[in-house]
């Protein structure tokens, strides 16, 4: 693989994606043992540079960093020189300087990973830029969904809820397409495209909409991307859309639920369902650190062919 | 250009001596276990395993090991390595480990391989165990038990074919190409 940057899962070939998951799958067993750390990326410097609140996303790329040797530094927009005013080429500029090899970015505009790539002399890893995409959840997704399943051809894949909105979807979709997978965006018409993306059927009810998937991919209602109303009520929502142990009977018996997290119980999901026997959430999150250091090694690579 | 330096049957006596070496090196099988280096040497080590046991009827735990992740090329590399599995499904701590290898050539390796097994616990020794030694040490690493030393021109290859991997057994030379 001969990578420098991932900021979208077209980046990714169908080989590349399986060979980030092979290579996170022993990552997974190293994550496993007494001394959970490898020389791989020592001597490397990661910046994480997170213009928009996450903690589980950052943490979970902290600690990938960490466990793969390299020197972490954290640099958060609230604490930075940002607010007293310094332009983004300014502040990737400085951190240039320093010397780093990776930035892994978050940011609330679409595109900043792609202008810090451009401008600058390090791999850049999208962490997720605004309503874009997330190409390390795609894949971590992507990773617990082959765990559990073995395969992604003719799988059927129900993405439910705030699609518009979520760059977790656009990246889920651009990944399991490509891997073989029947995708099927599921909500209410003011969250979902006007029109259905190639390759995808849309689904205007959650009762059809889950008839028959053998996985569900939860998505968290943003409210803090909402500058208008999309529904009436939190509670209206989840009367309608929320997923219930009834509703999830619709599916596969033995469907999976997934959500990126953090979620909105009584929102989009219910208690009884996010922690019932078919979630498998907190697992997502174990792959998410094993998926992150695989990303990390490929994009590592020196200038040398062996 | 290739030349056979072993057939399945040297491979096989070479195997048997080695196991005779070990078993007597080390008095016995108690606390011994074997570690192969991924790939060819997790083969060997097998083998070497059922050779022990038909000698001494004891069984030696077998564990293998992949040293990507601590290779010392690895900024440099622009296509990395994949990273197979390591299984040691014992405790190492306070065991007498042979690492087994298929071809000894810098030492760079084993080095790292070293690096990886102290990981997985504190080993009471490290013996080291190759089917060829070709020469070349870039580090102050040499084998316990060796196979079969063959000198070689840096540029040349040892190719150690195996059945595990779908092919007949046999070692060869590969003439660097002009």
């Amino acid at each position: 693989m001969n990578l420098k940057h991932l900021i979208s899962m077209r980046d990714l070939s169908r080989a590349d994606i399986h060979q980030i998951l092979d290579t996170a799958s022993s990552f997974k067993d190293v994550l496993k043992r007494d001394i959970k750390k490898v020389p791989a990326l020592r001597g490397k410097t990661v910046v994480n540079l997170f213009y928009e609140p996450s903690t589980r996303t950052r943490t979970s790329f902290e600690i990938a960093e960490k466990r793969l040797s390299t020197d972490v530094v954290n640099f958060a927009v609230s604490s930075s020189s940002v607010t007293k005013g310094e332009s983004l080429f300014d502040t990737i500029k400085n951190i240039e300087a320093y010397g780093v090899d990776f930035v892994v970015v978050r940011h609330a505009s679409s595109g900043v990973p792609n202008f810090i790539a451009e401008h600058m002399d390090v791999s850049v890893i999208n962490a997720g830029d605004g309503m874009n995409e997330h190409p390390t959840q795609a894949l971590l997704d992507a990773f617990t969904i082959r765990d559990h399943k073995g395969s992604f051809e003719g799988l059927e894949v129900a993405i439910v809820g705030d699609i518009i909105h979520s760059r977790v979807a656009r990246s889920d979709m651009i990944g399991l397409l490509m891997l073989g997978s029947q995708v099927r965006f599921v909500g209410p018409p003011t969250l979902l495209p006007p029109q259905p993306p190639p390759g995808v059927r849309m689904y205007y009810s959650l009762e059809e909409g889950l008839t028959g998937v053998d996985v569900i991919i939860m998505l968290r209602i943003q409210m803090e991307r909402m500058n208008k109303s999309f529904f009436p009520t939190t509670a209206d929502y989840f009367s309608h859309w929320g997923l219930t142990k009834e509703r999830l009977a619709r599916a596969r018996k033995d469907a999976i639920v997934m959500h990126p997290g953090p979620m909105n119980r009584g929102i989009e999901i219910s208690s009884d369902v996010a922690d019932g026997p078919q979630n498998v959430i907190l697992q997502q999150v174990t792959n998410g650190l094993a998926v992150r250091m695989s990303v990390l090694y490929h994009l590592s690579g020196g200038e040398y062919h062996a | 250009m290739a030349k056979e330096l072993l057939n399945k049957k040297d491979i096989e006596r070479v195997l048997s001596r080695i196991a005779y070496e070990i078993i007597e090196k080390n008095k016995g099988t108690e606390n011994v276990c074997l570690v192969g280096i991924q790939r060819g040497g997790v083969h060997l080590a097998r083998r070497i395993a059922e050779k022990i046991k038909i000698v001494e009827h004891a069984d030696v735990p077998v564990g293998s090991l992949d040293i990507s992740l601590y290779r010392d090329d690895l900024s440099l590399r622009r296509d990395h390595p994949v990273v197979r599995k390591t299984d040691i499904p014992f405790d190492s701590n306070g065991r007498k480990v042979v690492l087994i290898d298929d071809v000894l050539f810098t030492g760079r390796s084993i080095r790292a391989a070293m690096d990886a097994l102290m990981d997985y616990g504190r080993p009471a020794c490290i013996q080291l165990a190759v089917l060829i030694d070709r020469g070349h040490r870039e580090l102050p690493i040499r084998a316990d038990y060796v196979g079969k030393n063959i000198p070689t021109a840096k540029k040349e290859k040892i190719d150690v074919q195996l059945q595990e991997d779908g092919f007949q057994d046999c070692v060869q030379l590969v003439k660097a190409k002009e």
